[in-house]
């Protein structure tokens, strides 16, 4: 993991102080709220329908166990005993008072974390693959070149007021768990014919009001020019990106307005000025932050190992765990283990001050003390003997948190909707309840296998229902809740946004019609075929059917 | 409108002329629009002369001119119309303008280090009470991860200055 030198301590004990002279002139009245806004925004600090919200950074998802046990100390001292995972690798807490966000601050600025570029119109944290470092299908660790640009990104002077929030993804496997074509911009580690590894970069994705997928604007970058492209690619957008109407502003509107050949002709011509200037990265920078992201140092170890398959064979409840929520790992008698954060019936990306202190304990005896969020909302331990598999779900179990439905129908995501958020429609996480215990019966469950369902409560799409396989969006007719469905959505290699299925239905249909639709699939479906298989081969038509075949 | 260079509150030499006013002797700043039409008589009174940018208008569209200028304002209509920041940027590293450059509009002392950072070296502001706080708000992040237009040495040429541990 990334350790923090005198440079990274400095600024943020200084950020720390900073904003508690903000947060003072606030409550004395030397700031009003308008002029406070931005402030607190750039730290993090959003105002709710019920209270102040503050969103703390988890660097690209990755987490210490002593990180996670402040987080679980902060949840209990300073909120009401619990913390909520979002969809962008960080921690939320709901409760803060004002005057005691500072004391936060320098809580988190202790065990190297802080809430700066969590909101506001500046380039936010940037996410990755949450098996980044221990999946089989991996280049290089994205997250050394996450690091890179979290620094360089962190209160960067000339992109503080950009027309719109800016994120970042950076993924290094063939596989793409971090979407990195719905983000404004999109780094795909590859090869270039000689073998060099450098970046292929896309740009103005989003999803949002208007979903879009990004587009390819370099093939392959070197690693050394990455911050000199990113520079050029965010300069054209701060001069040029739309500011009078906040939606239209992302990067995504002007890239599709320019067309991508012209969007990157302004950027290669910027990065012609500044290809070779200090932002250039040194070789023995790159491996000096690679040290950071070492291996562990694992046991050399056979990959079958008795005792774990024996479990296995003897347990079902712990088989039917590992089948979801362990993947493989690079090295032999290893394990990733995901941790569900989607028990049936509770909102989605909770966790309790007693779960976060339990799971630093685990990640401390199985996991060299290493810890991941996911962007769907859950955690990971990436580095679990297969041996300590069994132990570890035991543990689990004892402290709830041993659902195993990692990936699918019940690990939805669903926005805060209706019961906190002033913008939404309709209810997310009461859907997402009601359609979880509809399929409890987790054989049910396994049977129909992989399938993504995402909820927003409004068009915002903080569900990021457009990619969901099944997505289900708030919408209101005449004052009451209806959801519209999409279906065929998807955030990875294969990104699509959904299709939308036909009219909306009632809050109190909307269960039923899911339950059509997975019903439908099951019936068509052809031997091994997932969900999202299955849509592309035969598409909206048997599904509306189905649905609307009554009426 | 109290101006502040160097940290301190300074008698403001310039006079910014409105487009339908009459031009008056010494230092003048006017629009890109009367520049653009007035350029040649402009030129020959010879004295200093600035140029005030809207937040839309580019300094590559005075690129050509800036030898001639000794000012360039760059409006902030709203402190959080940012264009101006990455205009300071060119004027500096781009064009390698030696001039003053001048924010004006939406100034407050929480942007002063990140205008200073982008090449920024005069700033109007709404009241004198910016000037006390200049010190402060330009030296309490004292750690720069980037390069920028101004002389503070970014933490990657720090880190490998140092000593080996
Ligand atoms: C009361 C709470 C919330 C409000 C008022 C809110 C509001 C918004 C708004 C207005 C947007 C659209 C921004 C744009 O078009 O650029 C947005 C986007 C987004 N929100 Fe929220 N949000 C809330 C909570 C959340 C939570 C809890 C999450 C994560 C779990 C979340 C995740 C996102 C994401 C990922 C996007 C970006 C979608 C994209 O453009 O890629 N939001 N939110
Ligand atoms: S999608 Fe809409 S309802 Fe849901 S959190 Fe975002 S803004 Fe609120």
């Amino acid at each position: 993991m990334y350790r923090y030198d005198e440079f990274d301590h400095t600024l943020v004990t200084e950020r720390v102080h900073q904003f508690r002279d903000q947060v003072e002139r606030r409550l004395s009245g030397e700031l009003t709220e308008d002029q406070f806004k931005p402030l607190r925004l750039m730290n993090g600090l959003y105002l709710q329908l019920h209270a102040y919200m503050l969103r703390v950074a988890v660097p690209y998802g990755t987490l210490s166990s002593t990180q996670m046990r402040k987080l679980a100390y902060i949840a209990r001292r300073y909120d009401k005993g619990y913390g909520h995972f979002t969809t962008r690798q960080n921690i939320q807490f709901n409760w803060p008072k004002l005057e005691e966000t500072p004391d936060i601050l320098a809580e988190l600025a202790e065990v190297e974390m802080h809430a700066i570029q969590t909101s506001g119109n500046c380039i936010r944290n940037t996410t990755s693959d949450q098996f980044a470092g221990a999946a089989a299908d991996e280049i290089e660790d994205p997250r050394v070149y996450c690091e890179i640009i979290r620094q360089w990104s962190t209160l960067h002077p000339e992109f503080t007021f950009l027309p719109r929030k800016f994120k970042i993804a950076v993924t290094g496997a063939d596989h793409d768990r971090a979407a990195v074509r719905v983000h404004d911009i999109g780094l795909q580690m590859c090869r270039n014919e000689a073998g060099e590894v450098g970046f292929e970069v896309i740009v103005g994705g989003g999803l949002g009001r208007t979903p879009v997928i990004g587009q390819t604007i370099r093939e392959f970058l070197p690693k050394q020019h990455l911050l000199s492209y990113l520079e050029a690619i965010l300069r054209v957008y701060n001069q040029l990106g739309r500011r009078d109407n906040l939606y239209k502003a992302r990067i995504k509107i002007l890239v599709r307005s320019e067309g991508i050949e012209n969007f990157k002709r302004l950027v290669e011509e910027e990065w012609s000025h500044i290809k070779d200037s200090a932002l250039q990265l040194p070789e023995d920078e790159i491996a000096r932050i690679e040290t950071y992201f070492a291996p562990p140092r694992y046991e050399c170890l056979d990959d079958t190992v008795r005792e774990f398959e024996v479990k296995r064979f003897e347990d079902r409840d712990f088989a039917s765990w590992v089948r979801t929520n362990v993947t493989a790992h690079k090295e032999p008698g290893y394990a990733v283990a995901t941790i569900s954060l989607k028990p049936t019936g509770k909102p989605p990306g909770d966790a309790s001050a007693w779960q976060m202190d339990a799971i630093a304990d685990l990640a401390e005896s199985y996991s060299f003390s290493e810890i991941r969020v996911t962007h769907e909302q859950n955690l990971v331990l990436p580095n679990v003997k297969k041996a300590d598999l069994y132990a570890l779900w035991q543990s689990l179990r004892d402290v709830e948190l041993a659902t195993p439905n990692a990936g699918l129908l019940s690990d939805m995501i669903a926005c805060p909707g209706l019961d906190y958020c002033n913008l939404a429609n309709a209810r997310s996480i009461p859907v997402a309840q009601r359609i979880s215990e509809r399929f409890s019966d987790l054989e049910r469950q396994h049977d129909i296998g992989s399938l993504k369902i995402k909820i927003s409560g409004c068009i915002n799409a903080c569900g990021h229902h457009h990619v969901g396989h099944i997505g289900l969006l708030g919408v209101d007719k005449k004052g009451e809740e209806f959801y519209q469905i999409t279906l065929g959505g998807s955030a990875d290699e294969n990104t699509a946004i959904g299709k939308i299925v036909g009219p909306a239905f009632s809050y109190d249909d909307v269960v039923d019609a899911v339950e059509k639709i997975v019903d439908t699939y099951l019936n068509i479906r052809s031997e091994d075929e997932e969900f999202s298989d299955t849509f592309r081969r035969v598409g909206l038509t048997p599904f509306k059917e189905t649905l609307y075949a009554a009426h | 409108m109290p101006l502040i260079k160097e940290g301190v509150l300074v008698e403001d030499l310039w006079q910014s002329i409105a487009d339908e006013e009459a031009l008056i002797d010494g230092p003048v700043v006017v629009s890109l629009e009367r520049w653009q039409s007035e350029r040649e008589s402009l030129l020959a009174r010879n004295t200093p002369l600035g140029v005030r940018l809207k937040s839309d208008q580019s300094p590559a569209l005075i690129a050509e001119d800036l030898e001639r200028l000794d000012l360039v304002a760059l409006e902030f209509p709203k402190f959080n119309d940012g264009r101006a920041y990455s205009y300071a940027r060119l004027l500096r590293d781009r064009y390698g303008f030696k001039g003053e450059v001048r924010a004006v509009g939406g100034v407050f002392r929480d942007q002063f280090l990140l205008m200073q950072r982008c090449g920024f070296d005069a700033f109007e502001v709404a009241d004198k009470a910016a000037a006390e706080a200049w010190e402060k708000a330009i030296s309490e992040i004292s750690v720069t991860y980037q390069p920028g237009a101004d002389a503070r040495r970014p933490a990657l040429a720090l880190r490998r200055n140092r000593p080996a541990a």
